[in-house]
């Protein structure tokens, strides 16, 4: 379960977070919403670790993220999944490198088993016969895939996606989405999506989030925000399903 | 300092008239002005320190934590060795040419010198104590960090722009085991084989020009040599080139895994921490050079 209890964040004189508060509750996934530059990501990122709150907590099952150093927040943290916005590949090694790389560091597994192993998992993604290429010789949609077997290798508790289809062409977007929703299944993360995809994503997630100026604004089902007559979210809801922003 | 029809630089205001505020007298309103220009001026100054003891702390706590990771398992052995063949092998053809015109410039020079004082059979070991104690470790550290430090600085600093840090952290991995330990060790151990094999072809580089082509006696090139260096010579470059490896591969590893931080995000933040890494690393070869001279020796 993610618990995020009033954290506060600013870069500089900018306050960019100014008493955000969310609960997902295990296995279920959140659709972080909101305009560019509200700091959803800086959220993601807080959430992951990353990034240390000005103020307030994020617990990860119980235990306040924000208290942990060193070799205990790394003990955490390695439960967790992150797709992120540009696939974060390491460009010196190649896809199948860039899969089994968790696997060689982290466990124990002999070099034939995690070649069965991380086959099985590009497989899942659509990416065999594109394991011996560098990750500069790949489109941002294969990227995303890898990067998405590469989080999902090692089976993670907590997923989060940052902005999982930014930058890709509808149809490639639908189908990361649909990606996300059968590892969901088939693994049964708890996790955060940052989006724009509205209201596609509605079909993969559990509960919506709309930040809206440094604070959680709506917090609810899907079906509840689609139907909001709230003079900010129905604006934005409207935009977003019409593809237009005004 | 700040008269009228001049703009002060601080508060970018220009005093036009003689008298700005009505009834007030112009030596105060004057004094008052260049009180907040001096001001502004340690405010300024107090915040420049701020920043850079700041940083000096940063990098002090980057070194410590960089160090202890480099005395605690686990090292990842094949990373070390990569970085010893970048570090080290790689750099060999350009320390063998350095050291060899080196070596070569001081034997023309030291012999064209000592012959005015009949003393050109002392050319061998000038050649060698030369090379040995300053030129080898301090030519090959600046020979290192720009083929090499430059290089470490330009991965890191991209890997850092590029997320790929975050993702070794996300991971549950210690960032420091996988990019900075494998580097200092790596230039520790590679920095005084390179002064060595600096030092070696220096001097032959000296033997050929001083015997073979200014026609000194061969004998006596190598026979004062080993009169006059001992090993406690020798040891006193190795452990100089050794503190250079050090600075080194801390400086440059520094620089790229703090690119966002201190010089800026995308290329021209990559470039700036290069360029950065490469001059802070030689400036403190050659200051630590000296402390090391001058204290230890």
């Amino acid at each position: 379960m993610i618990r995020v209890q009033e954290i506060y964040k600013s870069f500089g004189k900018a306050q960019v977070l100014k008493g955000v508060s969310f609960e997902v509750p295990q296995g279920d996934i959140l659709a972080l919403i909101g305009r560019s530059g509200y700091g959803k990501s800086v959220i993601l990122k807080h959430v992951a670790g990353l990034l240390k709150p000005d103020k307030g907590h994020v617990f990860i099952n119980g235990s306040d993220l924000c208290n942990l150093r060193g070799r205990n927040l790394l003990k955490l943290i390695e439960r967790f999944g992150f797709l992120f916005q540009n696939g974060a590949l390491f460009d010196s090694m190649t896809i199948f490198d860039n899969v089994a790389f968790p696997l060689r560091e982290k466990t124990r597994m002999t070099e034939r088993q995690i070649r069965e192993r991380v086959l099985t998992e590009l497989e899942q993604v659509g990416l065999i016969g594109s394991e011996g290429k560098f990750p500069s010789q790949i489109s941002g949609g294969m990227i995303k895939r890898a990067s998405l077997a590469r989080a999902l290798i090692e089976e993670p508790d907590i997923m989060l996606f940052d902005e999982p289809t930014t930058g890709l062409d509808p149809i490639t977007g639908k189908s990361i989405l649909a990606l996300i929703d059968s590892c969901h299944r088939r693994i049964g993360f708890t996790g955060i999506i940052v989006t724009h995809e509205i209201p596609r994503v509605f079909s993969v997630v559990d509960q919506v989030a709309l930040l809206h100026e440094g604070v959680v604004l709506f917090h609810g089902s899907p079906s509840e925000i689609m139907t909001s007559d709230d003079p900010i979210i129905r604006p934005f809801v409207q935009a977003a399903t019409d593809g237009a922003v005004k | 300092m700040f008269g009228i029809g001049r703009t002060d630089p601080i508060l970018n205001l220009t005093l036009h008239t003689n008298s700005p505020i009505e009834g007030l007298d112009k030596n105060i309103f004057l004094k008052s002005i260049a009180l907040i220009s001096m001001r502004n001026v340690i405010r300024k100054l107090g915040e420049a320190t701020l920043k850079a003891v700041h940083k000096l702390g940063h990098m002090g706590v980057f070194m410590c934590k960089g160090v202890f990771c480099a005395l605690t398992p686990p090292l990842k052995f094949a990373l070390l060795i990569k970085q010893i063949q970048f570090i080290g092998f790689q750099s060999i053809l350009v320390i063998f040419l350095t050291g060899a015109f080196t070596g070569m410039v001081l034997g023309y020079q030291g012999y064209t010198t000592l012959s005015r004082f009949g003393s050109d059979a002392f050319l061998g070991p000038m050649v060698a104590l030369s090379l040995i104690k300053e030129m080898g470790p301090v030519i090959s550290a600046l020979m290192v960090t720009g083929r090499a430090g430059s290089s470490i600085t330009a991965q890191i600093g991209i890997m850092r722009i590029s997320e790929q840090i975050d993702a070794l952290r996300l991971m549950g991995l210690e960032p420091y085991r996988y990019l900075i330990v494998p580097n200092i060790w790596a230039s520790i151990i590679c920095l005084p084989l390179l002064t060595a094999i600096f030092d070696v072809v220096g001097i032959f580089g000296g033997y050929l020009v001083g015997v073979k082509l200014l026609g000194m006696v061969p004998g006596t090139y190598f026979g004062e040599m080993f009169d006059y260096v001992d090993m406690k010579d020798i040891s006193e470059g190795l452990w100089k080139s050794l503190n250079f490896g050090l600075i080194i591969s801390w400086v440059c590893c520094f620089k790229g895994y703090y690119t966002g931080i201190y010089t800026g995000f995308g290329a021209e933040g990559v470039s700036k921490a290069t360029t950065e890494a490469v001059v802070l690393s030689s400036v403190l070869i050659l200051v630590w050079d000296y402390f090391l001279t001058s204290t230890m020796f």
